[in-house]
């Protein structure tokens, strides 16, 4: 019986290697496992053996067994291996096809624009401080310095607004300067005799009485910039507004201040930034001088500072106003202006 | 401000100094050169601060040359033929110069003419075309005569657009000099900010070129060779209000000669920018060019005439109402009460310090000339060139302030220029009223202050040397400088400002390139944050995340753009528009009401470029406020969608378009991401939208606001192609109160939940929100979740029925829920549904 049991193994195992597919392989595991198998038959026949003979043919059946499931189980693996293999053999999709499209949501450019700004003079302490579009003339113009009839208001055309006064007249705020004093006068109140430093910005929608063209628009985004305390200088200013040029361009750019004029800071200086495109080598993007004209600045003027609330023999501070547009399209070489408010999806598309 | 460099050298010594070094230098300190167009000089590569402009002249192909004899031209009438030597040899040069015709036929010259000459290859603008051309002169032949050079006019050697005839040279110069070293020159236009209106004059920069380059500034030219007879009793003055014309000064010059200028004066006035007229008309021009002080020439005898025989008695008054004055430019103009006029005894002779008036005008025939230079109130002067929109040089001194120490100064300049370009002998002394003499300021200052100031130390004697070189009289007394402001300026103030006026001119001379760049050392603020800033920038990341693109849009809008939102007829809201007093076009004459109206546009503008559009913006809209003149800002958000619900693709996809559901899906997610709570939905009525597919959305009794399929009429009002657009306007002021600072996490269900799907058969008037509502009350803290799947119609059910399928999800935080508990609970949902809504469970 022992031999027969071998032989039982030899045939099958030789079987098994020629089993080529599964349903082959689950006949086989009938005609050798199954309950007429002649293994299982063998079962039965050892009750015929001598007490003897019966725990070594018993072991050896189950020995046969064994090895013939775990044959069975290694066919098994192998076939679905082969099957796997020849499935990703023919499975091939044409990758070249386009993948399905998902709308993708952005933010307008402006507002990423703004977002930069905003976060880069946050970590400078500097937080938002926001404040209406209609103003006053009184908050747009007198308070930050601009008397009536003063020359300095040429250099800013207005829209009026029906509903004013003659004395007062409203229009649409030429800078978010006019928020200046709102928040001053905010922040002073809360202690007017010993007002709390400010450092905040000032972002938000102004309007010049201009015929749009590339470069020009009716109305703009400023960011406006405002730092007064009992020891803020005009080096402060500069070195302000160096890191906040560095960061925004993430770039090693030099500055360079010029003097120049507004009417409530003073001194006051227009800051170029060396070209980030070309390294201040020239380039067309700043129509080969090197230099971009990036932002206005200057010390608070003593009457914009007494305006607010804070006395100017005890408060300093700076003042700096910036475009977005301007500093979106020095970014990324837009050339028309225009494209900001059409916001046709082509343009918008590009900033993700 | 146009200042040609030969000019400033009067003043101060440029030996030396660039013109490029000095344009930076003077744009650095405030004084920006817009532009720099070089007369002749070589034009420098590489990068300047000025845009750089004008033509170099080849020193060894454009120089001086003599023209020794003007012959005709063999078969040509309007040419002639000159004989020219070019400090080389004799050239025989073609010309159609009109102002060479006299010459012709005289022989040799004596002297010989000095001109201009470009010899072959030189490079020159093109005479005859308008604007700026170069060309090269090359070899050609005209009428049968070789010709290969030229002599040149003014606008071929780009001095101004004169191209009437050559330009004539005087100077003594030998034939061959390069012309570069003649009238070789450039000229700075310089952008004059207010605050330095001092400067709007060559003496003005050049006191800045001194101070910013420490070279001496020679003293103004004052000197004035006064030998005829006293003006005393010539002329009176009376003034009626000081504080409108705080000085007035005349001065004489008789027996002068009317005729042109010299030829340096007129090319000097040129480069300036104004046009020579005659010597006497120059000469004020010339004078207020140098220092500043418009001034203006009478003819004295007309006064005389006019005040019937006897001197005249000039008086400055406010014009009375309805007063007309016919002006230089013959405008006859209606003056305001706030005009200043000077007048004589016969009426009215000009406009104060704005412009002169016709008939006392000087002419050819004018003997003799009364002078005025005066001081007018700048406001009043800008006042009255804004009523009469009007503009002159003189206007526009005046209105940005003029120190009356000038109008003396002014005259006894005009005087003397007259009297060397047109004889005449000028009157001993002047006729001068003043009675309201400026008092100078007087600031204290000390290096205390620049350090407070510019962060930067300054020693006394610094800030003392640079004020001086300025004008300032300093006194120093220990650290304290007290500071006396020159007669020459108006702008700086007294005390704490003064002193501020004055940091900013030790800044601008101290170079602000040289104070070091600090980071602020201050007290930090109290950081308060900015919270609807916090949730406006939620809200952007929450839509963009939902696939839609931000749109920022024009706030100036028209009504009638407006209206297109609303079907026509329409009954118009009651809210006035915030109006415009000057709209600069049609189309942008209010501020917007509506939002829905704005990003519309955009939709209608994006409709053809791609199909499926999702778009959102976040601004204000302006509504009349009842609380004063200034209107609510209100801030609102409207997002529009349109078009298939996916992006089409090869393999299909769900291209069905987007409708009231989608748009409701983004209205919810919007909320339900900024934790709003407690939502509901109703039936809206808003006449933008469907009537049967709008809704408003309420958090508890506040509505936040509406949205749906736009009403197909307003559709049809924009070309907004086939889909509907589905949209919604959203109150953000209203959110922003309901969102939360903070909330409490819930923690992770550590038992298994039971799920059981349940479809209700009800009324087709009955709302899927009632259900929802019942079941969820019914099912309280044990139903953790409810979502709708399905909504069938049919016969099976039978008319004017639905079914409503639900998956419910049953969860205890505390236990495994048995059987028992699903089943109790069930029974409880299908009861008080059928109780209430007459709901029958679906087998």
């Amino acid at each position: 019986m022992l031999a027969e049991l071998d032989n039982i193994h030899q045939e099958a195992l030789a079987a098994a290697k020629q089993v080529a597919d599964q349903a082959a392989l689950d006949e086989w595991r009938s005609r050798y496992l199954g309950r007429n198998a002649l293994l299982t038959q063998s079962v039965k026949q050892l009750g015929s053996l001598s007490a003897e003979e019966r725990p070594a043919a018993g072991q050896k059946i189950n020995q046969v067994k064994q090895a013939l499931e775990a044959a069975y189980e290694e066919r098994k693996a192998a076939l679905q291996a082969d099957q796997l293999q020849r499935s990703l053999e023919t499975e091939r999709l044409d990758v070249t096809l386009p993948g399905r499209k998902l709308p993708l949501g952005r933010l307008h450019p402006i507002s990423q624009t703004l977002r930069r700004i905003n976060v880069i003079f946050a970590e400078m302490g500097f937080q938002v401080y926001r404040s209406r579009d209609v103003e006053t003339d009184e908050y747009n113009f007198l308070l930050l310095n601009f008397p009536p009839n003063h020359p300095a208001r040429e250099m800013q055309d207005s829209f009026y607004v029906e509903g004013g006064s003659a004395d007062n007249p409203l229009l649409l705020r030429t800078h978010t300067s006019a928020g200046q004093i709102h928040a001053m006068r905010e922040f002073a109140a809360e202690a007017p005799d010993n007002p709390p430093p400010v450092r905040i910005v000032l972002p938000g929608m102004c309007y010049r009485y201009e015929q749009v063209s590339a470069r020009s628009e009716v109305q703009f985004t400023q960011v406006e910039g405002l730092a007064v305390g009992a020891d803020i200088t005009f080096g402060d200013l500069k070195g302000t507004l160096t890191d906040f040029a560095r960061r925004f361009f993430d770039a090693d750019v030099r500055t360079r201040f010029r003097a120049s004029h507004f009417p409530f800071t003073e001194p006051s200086a227009e800051m170029d930034v060396e070209c980030f495109v070309c390294g201040g080598g020239g380039c067309s993007v700043c129509k080969h001088s090197g230099w971009l004209e990036i932002l206005g600045s200057g010390m608070v003027h003593p009457n914009v500072l007494r305006n607010g609330g804070y006395d100017p023999e005890r408060y300093t501070g700076f003042a700096f106003g910036m475009g977005p547009e301007r500093l979106t399209m020095l970014r990324y070489r837009i050339e028309d202006i225009r494209n900001f408010w059409r916001n046709d999806l082509r343009f918008l598309e590009q900033f993700s | 401000m146009k200042v040609p460099i030969s000019w400033l050298k009067d003043f101060v010594d440029l030996d030396g100094v660039s013109i490029e070094h000095l344009a930076h230098t003077l744009t650095m300190a405030g004084l920006e050169v817009e532009e720099i167009r070089y007369i002749g000089l070589p034009i420098p590569s590489g990068q300047q601060l000025s845009k750089l402009s004008g033509l170099a002249w080849d020193r060894e192909k454009i120089v001086v040359a003599d023209i020794r004899e003007v012959g005709p031209h063999p078969d040509a009438d309007r040419l002639v033929l000159c004989r020219l030597y070019d400090g080389e040899k004799e050239h025989s040069v073609l010309t159609g110069a009109p102002n060479l015709f006299e010459y012709k036929g005289q022989g040799e010259l004596k002297p010989p003419i000095k001109v201009a000459y470009a010899k072959e290859g030189a490079e020159i603008y093109d005479g005859h075309q308008a604007g700026s051309h170069k060309t090269t002169l090359k070899r050609t032949k005209i009428r049968g005569v070789e010709s290969y050079s030229m002599v040149c006019s003014e606008k071929e050697l780009g001095i101004s657009e004169e191209h009437e005839g050559v330009l004539f040279l005087e100077t003594d110069a030998a034939a061959g000099t390069p012309l570069a070293d003649v009238l070789g020159d450039a000229v700075f236009d310089i952008a004059i900010t207010p605050n330095i209106a001092r400067n709007a004059n060559i003496y003005g920069v050049a006191r800045e070129a001194s101070a910013l380059l420490g070279r001496p500034l020679k003293p103004m030219p004052l000197e004035v060779q006064a030998d005829g007879p006293k003006i005393e009793g010539a002329a009176r003055i009376e003034i009626s209000e000081p504080e409108l014309n705080p000085r007035f000064v005349l001065g004489m010059i008789r027996d002068i000669e009317i005729k042109p200028s010299p030829e340096w004066v007129r090319r000097r006035l040129t480069l300036a920018g104004m046009r020579p007229i005659n010597n006497v008309v120059d000469a004020t021009n010339y004078a207020m060019l140098e220092l500043g002080e418009p001034l203006h020439a009478f003819d004295y005898d007309v006064l005389v005439q006019r005040a019937k025989g006897k001197p005249p008695v000039i008086s400055t008054r406010r014009a009375k109402k309805k007063e007309t004055l016919t002006t230089l430019d013959g405008v006859e103009r209606q003056l305001d009460d706030f005009t200043v006029l000077v007048c004589d005894s016969a009426g009215s002779l000009s406009l104060g310090g704005v412009m002169g008036g016709l008939e006392s005008e000087v002419t050819a025939s004018t003997r003799n000339v009364l002078l005025e230079g005066a001081a007018w109130n700048f406001i009043n002067i800008r006042k009255t060139l804004n009523a009469q929109r009007l503009a002159s040089e003189a206007g526009y001194r005046f209105s940005r302030g003029v120190h009356p120490a000038m109008a003396e100064r002014g005259v006894n300049r005009g005087l003397e220029l007259m009297r060397q370009w047109a004889s005449g002998s000028v009157a001993q002394g002047l006729v001068d009223e003043y009675p309201l003499p400026p008092q100078p300021s007087v600031v204290e200052i000390g290096p205390g202050d620049a350090l407070r100031w510019l962060g930067v130390e300054l020693s006394t004697e610094q800030l003392s040397d640079i004020l001086g070189r300025l004008g300032f009289e300093v006194k120093a007394k220990g650290d304290a400088l007290t500071v006396t402001t020159p007669d020459h300026r108006l702008d700086i103030g007294e005390g704490v400002i003064g002193k501020a006026d004055l940091m900013e001119e030790v800044a601008r001379i101290y170079g602000y390139e040289n104070i070091p760049a600090t980071r602020l050392g201050d007290d930090l603020p109290p950081q308060r944050g900015n919270r609807t800033l916090e949730i406006e920038e939620r809200i952007r990341d929450l839509l963009a995340r939902l696939g839609l693109q931000e749109v920022m849009t024009y706030r100036l809008t028209s009504p009638e753009q407006e209206t297109r939102r609303l079907p026509v007829g329409t009954p118009p809201d009651d809210k006035p528009y915030t109006q415009l007093s000057n709209p600069i076009s049609q189309e942008r004459t209010v501020l917007r009401k509506s939002l829905l109206a704005s990003v519309l546009e955009i939709v209608e503008r994006n409709a053809n470029i791609r199909e499926r559009l999702g778009f959102f913006e976040i601004g204000p809209v302006f509504h009349a406020s009842e609380a004063g003149p200034l209107p609510d800002e209100l801030q609102r958000l409207v997002l529009a969608l349109r078009g298939p619900r996916q992006p089409g693709h090869w393999q299909g996809g769900d291209v069905g378009a987007l409708d009231f559901y989608d748009v409701k899906g983004v209205v919810t997610a919007l909320l339900s991401g900024l934790g709003v709570d407690g939502l509901a939905f109703e039936p809206a009525q808003h006449p933008a939208f469907h009537p049967g597919k709008s809704a408003r959305v309420l958090a508890g009794e506040q509505q936040l606001g509406v949205f749906g399929e736009l009403h197909p009429q307003v559709q049809a009002q924009y070309d907004l192609g086939g889909h509907p657009v589905q949209a919604a306007a959203l109150n953000l002021d209203a959110i922003y109160s309901l969102v939360l600072a903070r909330f409490d996490s819930r923690g992770v269900p550590a038992y298994p939940p039971v799920l059981e799907d349940m479809a209700f058969v009800v009324d087709e008037t009955v709302a899927a929100g009632q259900i929802e509502a019942l079941i969820r009350q019914t099912g309280g803290k044990m139903l953790s979740d409810l979502q709708l799947f399905d909504v069938y119609r049919g016969e099976q059910i039978g008319a004017g029925k639905k079914s409503l399928a639900y998956q419910l999800t049953y969860q205890d935080a505390e236990r495994t829920l048995t059987d028992e508990d699903v089943s109790k609970m069930r029974h409880r949902i299908v009861k008080r549904l059928e109780q209430e809504l007459g709901a029958k469970l679906r087998a």
